[in-house]
């Protein structure tokens, strides 16, 4: 999996207008429900570092009633660096880095039973993906829900595919191991 | 959400189910329960049965072994008129494609089957024009099947699958021959129509993102099923 940008992702939501620390935190749960919350320390030390680069500024203050907050802006080298990255193709998984796959190979060479953790971690699998298809299915939801709830399903859908292929390869896997 | 009904025994069962197609056995001991108003997925690679099973399971073919029961009957104990009756009235089937009749509008091929229950062809028709808006066809119920896309061929075959409520629906890989999205469409109309009805459906897939519509999952290997573990 790659690492998301909290810097780009920052900037891709102060595209559509100045906004303060926790503003941006609560758009960008809202906007990528299936990703890990930002923490709101993280929201902060990224916005720092983007003001330092001359990416984005401050804005100015607002209180809105509550306590005062800063607020920022993206300025126009952060607008140029977040179409710079949006373009930019992500290299499709140059190294593969997997616990499942890795606990295969483990399980492998050390003798244990690798179809019988295949089995149960396609069960753990499914249990997911029928929590995330009635999530999308749901009547009423969102675009960011749905888009995000397809892709967790879709690369959970791969991990199915090549633990398939896998529990259906064993034997031969496991020759191949244990004589290399 | 789901209304299926863990008290009462199953609404469907198979029992130590064997299949031979010649001397190639598809079905070795095969069991299985739907309850009401569940939505199972059987999975499993190509070859593994699951068609034959849903055959045996829907009363399309007999068993060579094995007991199927439907709601207290035994099906192989049943004469085939009976049989005919209960595939009319209490299942609906859906294929992956073809089922529909091509001289016939897609409202015809709906209004079909309450027809042959004996409703006249005006009710008929009405109730048909209901169920395809209900699968977002209506504006297509005037169509051949021959003139409509993938999908709302499907969902036309899905309208007629449930027109008559039945309370199983058995539908083998009715996605198969569909892009995602159109696939998606079809699916979300079957398991939100079969839970407000209350249908049990069980579906043959060899897709786990289909499958994850359904409320349980068994999978088919070599033959026999094989339930999955539950998650640590």
């Amino acid at each position: 999996m790659i690492a998301m940008s909290t810097r780009h992702i920052l900037l891709g939501l102060l595209a559509s207008g100045p906004s303060h620390g926790y503003d941006l935190k609560r758009r960008h749960d809202e906007r990528f429900p299936q990703a890990r919350p930002l923490a709101y320390g993280q929201v902060y030390t990224t916005l720092q570092r983007l003001v330092r680069d001359g990416l984005a500024e401050v804005g100015g203050t607002d209180s809105d009633g509550g306590p005062e907050r800063t607020t920022y802006r993206a300025t126009d080298d952060g607008a140029r660096e977040l179409a710079r990255w949006a373009g930019e193709i992500a290299p499709p998984a140059p190294f593969v880095a997997n616990e499942i796959f890795a606990k295969v190979v483990a399980s492998i060479l050390s003798g244990g039973d690798p179809a019988a953790y295949l089995r149960a971690q396609r069960a753990a699998h499914m249990e997911r993906m029928r929590e995330l298809t009635a999530v999308k299915s749901a009547k009423g939801a969102d675009l960011a829900t749905v888009l995000s709830a397809d892709f967790a399903l879709n690369h959970l859908d791969a991990d199915l595919r090549w633990m398939t292929t896998t529990a259906a390869r064993l034997t031969t896997l496991t020759a191949e191991v244990d004589t290399a | 959400m789901s209304m299926v009904d863990n008290t009462a025994g199953p609404l469907l069962a198979g029992r130590g189910l064997v299949k031979a197609h010649g001397r190639t056995e598809a079905l070795r001991g095969a069991s299985v329960e739907l309850r009401a108003g569940e939505i199972l997925a059987v999975t499993g690679s190509s070859g593994s049965g699951k068609s034959t099973l849903l055959h045996c399971l829907s009363g399309i073919v007999r068993p060579d072994e094995g007991s199927v029961t439907y709601a207290g009957e035994r099906l192989e104990e049943l004469p085939e008129r009976r049989l005919s009756e209960l595939r009319r009235t209490d299942f609906g089937v859906v294929f992956q494609f073809g089922q529909l009749i091509p001289e016939l509008t897609a409202l015809d091929n709906v209004a079909l089957p309450l027809m042959l229950a004996g409703a006249g062809r005006a009710g008929a028709r009405a109730a048909a024009g209901e169920w395809l808006e209900r699968f977002g066809v209506r504006g297509q119920g005037e169509l051949r099947p021959g003139e409509l896309s993938g999908g709302q061929a499907q969902r036309a075959a899905l309208a007629r699958a449930l027109v008559t409520g039945p309370r199983v629906v058995f539908a083998d890989e009715p996605t198969g021959a569909l892009d995602s999205l159109a696939g998606e469409q079809v699916m979300t109309a079957l398991v939100h129509t079969a839970r407000e009805a209350g249908t049990a459906v069980l579906l043959i897939t060899h897709d786990a993102r289909v499958a994850a519509y359904a409320d349980r999952e068994v999978q088919l290997r070599d033959g026999a099923l094989a339930p999955l573990e539950v998650a640590a």
